[in-house]
């Protein structure tokens, strides 16, 4: 067994830096492991029918429509699990359990941030988009404004969140190669990079709702069948669960309620605001909705996506107290040198992998080490097929062909942005290697809930809001929230090396402010914009409304 | 008919204000809910840490903070379910009528 010494995990590494709480759960840096046949074999097993089913969505995808939205054909059931396939990560797998394996309560603070978004959804945003949107939320913002400025703005604020949210999951990726494969950094980004590219090239949305649905069902499974494990060995009892784990665990009783993670109440809502309405403003979330066919099945969608992920979470909490009930007693299996005060072989986002050995055996935890890593192929083909979508539909055909475009030519030029997107983040993922990248999650859930949400919020729900007003106001939230960030302790500190406390920015993260503005210049801008084109986007409002809210003339997307 | 005669007619309806006051009304008032949950949950854990750490009944292991953050995730899934229940049953019925009427 290879000694792995005491690695710098990302959630040590953030309580160090005292700002855990911004940068959500990750990955870190890691020591190779032992090389892991069963692992690999089954992940290869998952990549040869994904790419099954590749072959045969490519057979479905041949219009534009095809490719960004799999023709509106998917069902509200299978959305929600393909939305839960694409917001379920390694990150938050591995790190949620990893952290209620360290801390115990603490993690469930997380898990709830991550969840709460969902609501917000689905009461303000689901309906309405697939109402008004075609392919991208852009088209949401492009009905009665300018489509030169705010799609130009729409994609940048899109790209800019996919590309914070690529880097972490190719250097996640690369990371959990070696942990869980015993494989190099460099083999997991190519590796991903290019199955990747596979799936959206040829199989465009089709594939890529598969690959989500498939790894959303497997990551289920896993879980719960860890969870009732561990919950079988307490006779179903939570209380005995929780004894056991207070008695083992070297901060015994602390492990029951709150502990450091929040302490000052700024640094809290600000990052409760990024993740509740960051959630909104996600575009490869988005881009789902108009995959189905009507309204109805959008609300569906979130319904079930909410309940899944909710379910997730709450099997990622009993998973992390297993964790503790399981590996501490056996300290000569699981810790390094066989010592406790080593911590975990591999690290602590080891927890769940190491209690799927416990509970199920070698087979059993080759089985999760796969799902672990091909969770993060799903993710990354849909933060690609919604970057591709950005610069094919809404730069490339929009803005600079005026709609002027066949839907063979805008296809050829998707695919064209996706190759280049691939090779873009296998770059990043080489470039980032030995960056503490922690901070990315949040940056991109920040610049979401400053950017994008608000632009879409307001063009949607207010009349008097103009092109100008969103494009000033979402330009400000944008360039603030990533401004902010950087002076913040989580970069300035953590990944910029310089000494503690030297941050201009103390909180956690910059969403309550960036947000705020964001907002306020909208509105103020569009009351001063007293241009004629203000005044012909205010009286399209009307009409707006009636399509918005009852999806009279939306894109029947389903059998073109 | 074309779209942009239904659209103009149900734009005139008032029924049609009268729906999207109401839905709105109720979409608003789940989202305050919601931020209302969350963020006490949050704001409890800034400012009275221990009220979290009391344990539920004498002798338990178990703090209160557990069952209710689980309880902030069943209560997500929940009104989530409860917003997309009465939208797909009793607005989509609301709004089918409002869009039959005006496309006589």
């Amino acid at each position: 067994m290879i000694k792995a010494k005491h690695i710098l995990g990302g959630i040590a590494a953030l309580l160090v830096a005292g700002v855990a709480l911004a940068a959500g759960a990750d990955l870190g840096q890691a020591q190779k492991q032992d090389t892991n046949w069963t692992a690999i074999t089954m992940f290869a097993i998952f990549v040869g029918i994904t790419l099954w089913i590749t072959k045969w969505a490519a057979t479905k995808t041949k219009t534009a429509a095809d490719f960004y939205t799999a023709g509106g054909g998917i069902t509200g059931f299978q959305n929600g699990l393909a939305i839960a396939g694409d917001y379920m990560s390694a990150a938050s797998f591995l790190g949620i359990s990893g952290l209620v394996f360290a801390s115990g309560f603490d993690g469930l603070i997380f898990s709830i941030g991550w969840l709460v978004g969902w609501p917000v959804i689905t009461f303000l945003m689901a309906e309405r988009l697939r109402n008004l949107g075609k392919f991208t939320f852009a088209d949401v913002a492009g009905y009665r404004f300018d489509a030169g400025p705010i799609r130009t703005f729409a994609a940048s604020g899109s790209l800019v969140v996919v590309a914070f949210y690529l880097i972490a999951q190719m250097v996640g990726a690369g990371q959990l190669i070696k942990l869980l494969f015993g494989l190099e950094y460099h083999y997991a980004v190519v590796l991903v990079g290019a199955i990747m590219m596979i799936y959206v090239l040829f199989g465009g949305m089709t594939a890529t709702t598969w690959v989500q649905i498939i790894k959303a069902g497997m990551l289920l499974t896993g879980a719960t069948f860890m969870a009732l494990a561990v919950m079988f060995q307490f006779g179903f009892s939570p209380e005995a669960m929780f004894t056991k784990a207070v008695e083992v665990h070297s901060k015994h009783d602390a492990i029951m309620s709150p502990g450091t993670f929040i302490t000052d109440p700024i640094s809290a809502i600000s990052v409760g605001i990024a993740l509740m309405f960051g959630t909104a403003g996600l575009p490869h979330i988005l881009m789902r909705f108009f995959t189905v066919p009507s309204a109805k099945e959008a609300r569906k969608s979130v319904a079930w996506a909410t309940t899944w992920i909710g379910y997730f979470y709450i099997l990622t909490f009993i998973i992390g107290f297993g964790a503790i009930t399981n590996l501490i007693p056996n300290p000569a299996d699981y810790f390094v040198g066989g010592e406790l005060a080593k911590g975990l072989k591999g690290g602590g986002n080891m927890a769940a992998v190491h209690l799927a050995k416990a509970v199920g055996g070698d087979m059993f935890m080759g089985f999760i080490s796969a799902v672990a890593f091909a969770t993060i192929l799903a993710v990354v083909a849909g933060l690609t097929l919604s970057g591709a979508s950005a610069v094919s539909h809404d730069l490339y055909a929009s803005v600079w062909r005026h709609g002027n475009v066949d839907s063979a030519t805008e296809l050829r030029v998707s695919k064209i942005t996706t190759v280049c997107l691939g090779i873009f983040a296998v770059l990043l993922g080489i470039v980032f290697e030995k960056q503490n990248v922690a901070f990315m999650v949040m940056l991109a859930f920040a610049v979401a809930c400053s950017a994008n949400f608000p632009v879409l919020f307001m063009s949607v729900l207010w009349k008097n809001c103009t092109t100008k007003g969103a494009v000033a106001g979402g330009t400000v939230g944008l360039i603030m929230s990533v401004a902010l960030t950087i002076v913040s302790p989580a970069v300035w500190e953590a990944s910029l090396g310089h000494p503690k406390g030297s941050a201009m920015f103390p909180y956690a993260s910059p969403a309550i402010f960036s947000m705020t503005a964001a907002f306020l210049v909208i509105w103020i801008v569009s009351l001063l914009d007293k241009s004629t084109q203000a005044a012909k986007e205010r009286a399209l409002f009307p009409a707006q409304l009636v399509r918005s809210e009852t999806g009279v003339g939306s894109s029947s997307a389903s059998g073109h | 008919m074309k779209d942009e005669d239904i659209v103009e007619r149900i734009q005139k309806n008032p029924k049609f204000v009268q729906f999207v006051r109401m839905r709105n009304n109720y979409s608003i008032i789940l989202s305050v809910m919601m931020m209302i949950v969350y963020f006490g949950y949050i704001g409890l854990i800034a400012f009275d840490k221990s009220f979290l750490a009391i344990k539920i009944s004498a002798g338990s292991v178990t703090s209160i903070g557990i069952p209710m953050g689980i309880g902030v995730l069943v209560f997500t899934i929940i009104i989530t379910a409860i917003y997309v229940r009465r939208a797909n049953t009793e607005f989509d019925a609301a709004k089918d009528e409002i869009v039959k009427e005006a496309s006589k």
